[in-house]
């Protein structure tokens, strides 16, 4: 196909699959963090849970923390990691 | 009839209309109307980006039965709902840039137009737009079915006058404004959803007694409801894992999110959305939810646990303020089914009148077709959701995992791998849609949503429409 050729040279699409793996290792992390710390802590028996504001620490660290967490990863990564291009084709001969 | 209830329910349809009315303005002045009605012009700004993908994405089920479960299951089930925040940022990183440059370089106003343009193939178009047309009209008709009775649950009015205001509401924005009235009243229905949230969860937390107090009494109630297996002990971390595949490799695969994923106007809006999102469906996710959870010492016996968060909003709320949370789950499904109709009537306007059947209509042919065929899907649905048919039930059941299940890989893959084809495509689509149907005929009905090997049903037609994509792919290679 033509689009491959065009692929290799088209350095915005360098940017768009390094954002794109990105985007999966992000979500590896989201769902280890998630994974680990509910089951870590929340499969101990129920009396032998520690409490933090209130709540369950398993439920606690999991899904709270978890959750600033990952919106601060975005932010950052997104501020930090990700790369302006112009989506148009503007300047690149037509097809 | 509850005034106070119904003032703020009232206001918000009006402002609604108001849009509506603004954005059809937009649809007089742009010299290409398909671009125009089916993807605002790919003019999306970060806000209204992040805004419409989370309201399309949250539907009933985010506020109704979302919440109920929880009441139902416990903090397991809050733990389940927080693999939705991959939403927030996974769709928009994924297809990312390139199906932003890709879809421009096509001239696409649809996801079939990008899979026409990358495979090639008549029968992918075909197949994908009738899979569509089908699985969310069906989708369509449930969560039209849902905002009518909520609207009559809270008015108090009969189910089919409560449907007529639900059908008048919704139809006039989305037939006169179309994707730009979509997004901007998405906009505004997100915002709502957010503040219901946390009106909610905050009134509900002092209502109870602090958050250490409702934990204790959940916990005198039944430990297990503040454990992460559920209620019995039945949720199960793999089951529990397995929702990370819906909702996290699923979502970019459901056509009405994608769609979204190629309307935005440049880098720095997708930039923006993608903190928003985050951040918004994370807080609106865990407050639902949690709310849910929480509700159980406030309303210890609920007969039919879906109604929690209208019981709750009522019970821990003045009435003026609970009119205000309520908004919130009208929203949601208001911001779903305006996103499903549009998407239906594309797929029929663009991806089969005008592809196959008319490709030299005028500008002003196709803004009359557009406009009269997304009239009659509205008018169509409504009638169905007036005694919804036994087929319309069964095939919403699994409507959006089989569409997931059928697009992500010929989406993703027709990106990222170079080598897929169109036989490919073609075996993915078929496959996804094929298995889900042979595991509801042998499985029969999904009890919630539970499929083979203890995981959500979803999970298998996406590995085995993957396998399909990937083999077909290999075998048909040209040299």
């Amino acid at each position: 196909m033509a689009n491959d050729k065009h692929e290799e040279i088209d350095p915005r699409f360098k940017i768009a699959n390094r954002e794109a793996l990105i985007g999966v290792g992000l979500a590896l992390f989201n769902f280890i963090w998630w994974f680990a710390f509910a089951y870590g802590l929340g499969s101990k028996p129920v009396s032998e849970y520690h409490y933090i504001l209130g709540m369950p620490a398993w439920f606690f660290y999991s899904c709270v923390i978890g959750s600033v967490i990952m919106i601060i990863l975005v932010t950052v990564i997104v501020k930090f990691f990700f790369k302006e291009v112009p989506l148009d084709d503007e300047g690149e001969e037509s097809p | 009839m509850n005034w106070e209830v119904i003032i703020p329910l009232l206001i918000f349809i009006i402002a609604v209309f108001g849009i509506g009315y603004w954005a059809s303005r937009h649809l007089r002045h742009k010299s290409n109307f398909m671009q125009e009605y089916f993807l605002g012009s790919r003019e999306l700004g970060g806000l209204i980006l992040a805004m419409t993908m989370i309201a399309t994405y949250g539907s009933a089920s985010s506020f109704i039965g979302g919440p109920g479960a929880a009441y139902h299951e416990g903090l397991g089930w809050v733990l389940l709902s927080m693999s939705q925040i991959a939403t927030g940022y996974f769709v928009l990183m994924i297809l990312g840039k390139k199906f932003a440059i890709m879809s421009r370089k096509y001239n696409a106003v649809t996801l079939v137009d990008f899979l026409k343009n990358r495979y090639n193939s008549t029968i992918v178009v075909i197949l994908s737009a009738v899979s569509i047309i089908i699985f969310l009209f069906s989708a369509m008709a449930a969560q039209w079915v849902g905002g009518a009775r909520l609207i009559g649950a809270l008015t108090g009015l009969s189910y089919t006058s409560a449907l007529f205001i639900f059908a008048v509401a919704v139809l006039i924005y989305v037939i006169i404004g179309g994707f730009r009235a979509i997004a901007v009243t998405d906009s505004m229905q997100g915002i709502i959803m957010f503040i219901g949230t946390f009106i909610l969860l905050i009134a509900t937390i002092i209502a109870g007694g602090g958050m250490g107090n409702i934990m204790s009494d959940l916990a005198a109630e039944n430990e297990l409801l503040i454990s992460p297996f559920g209620v019995d002990g039945n949720l199960t971390s793999l089951y529990v894992s397995s929702f990370w595949i819906l909702v996290g490799v699923g979502v970019v695969g459901l056509p009405q999110v994608a769609v979204r994923a190629m309307s935005y106007k440049d880098s720095r809006s997708m930039h923006r959305a993608l903190i928003i999102g985050t951040f918004v469906v994370a807080f609106m996710m865990f407050g639902m939810h949690l709310a849910g959870v929480l509700a159980r010492p406030i309303l210890p016996e609920l007969e039919v646990a879906d109604n929690v968060m209208p019981t709750l909003a009522m019970t821990v709320l003045p009435a003026w303020l609970a009119g205000i949370v309520l908004a919130a789950p009208l929203a949601a499904i208001m911001s779903t089914v305006d996103a499903l109709l549009l998407m239906v009537s594309s797929a029929v306007v663009k991806d089969i009148y005008y592809n196959y059947i008319n490709p030299q209509a005028t500008n002003q042919k196709v803004r009359n077709v557009s406009i009269g065929v997304t009239a009659i899907l509205g008018v169509l649905v409504v009638l169905f959701a007036l005694s919804p048919p036994e087929f319309l039930i069964t095939l919403n059941l699994f409507a959006f995992g089989g569409l997931e299940a059928a697009f992500v890989w010929p989406l993703v893959l027709g990106l990222y791998w170079s080598k897929g084809n169109r036989y490919g495509a073609l075996a993915s689509i078929i496959i996804g849609v094929g298995s889900y149907i042979v595991i509801y005929v042998f499985f029969g009905e999904p009890l919630e949503q539970l499929g083979p090997f203890g995981m959500h049903s979803v999970v298998l037609p996406i590995v085995l429409s993957l396998m399909g994509y990937v083999f077909a792919s290999l075998l048909t290679k040209e040299n």
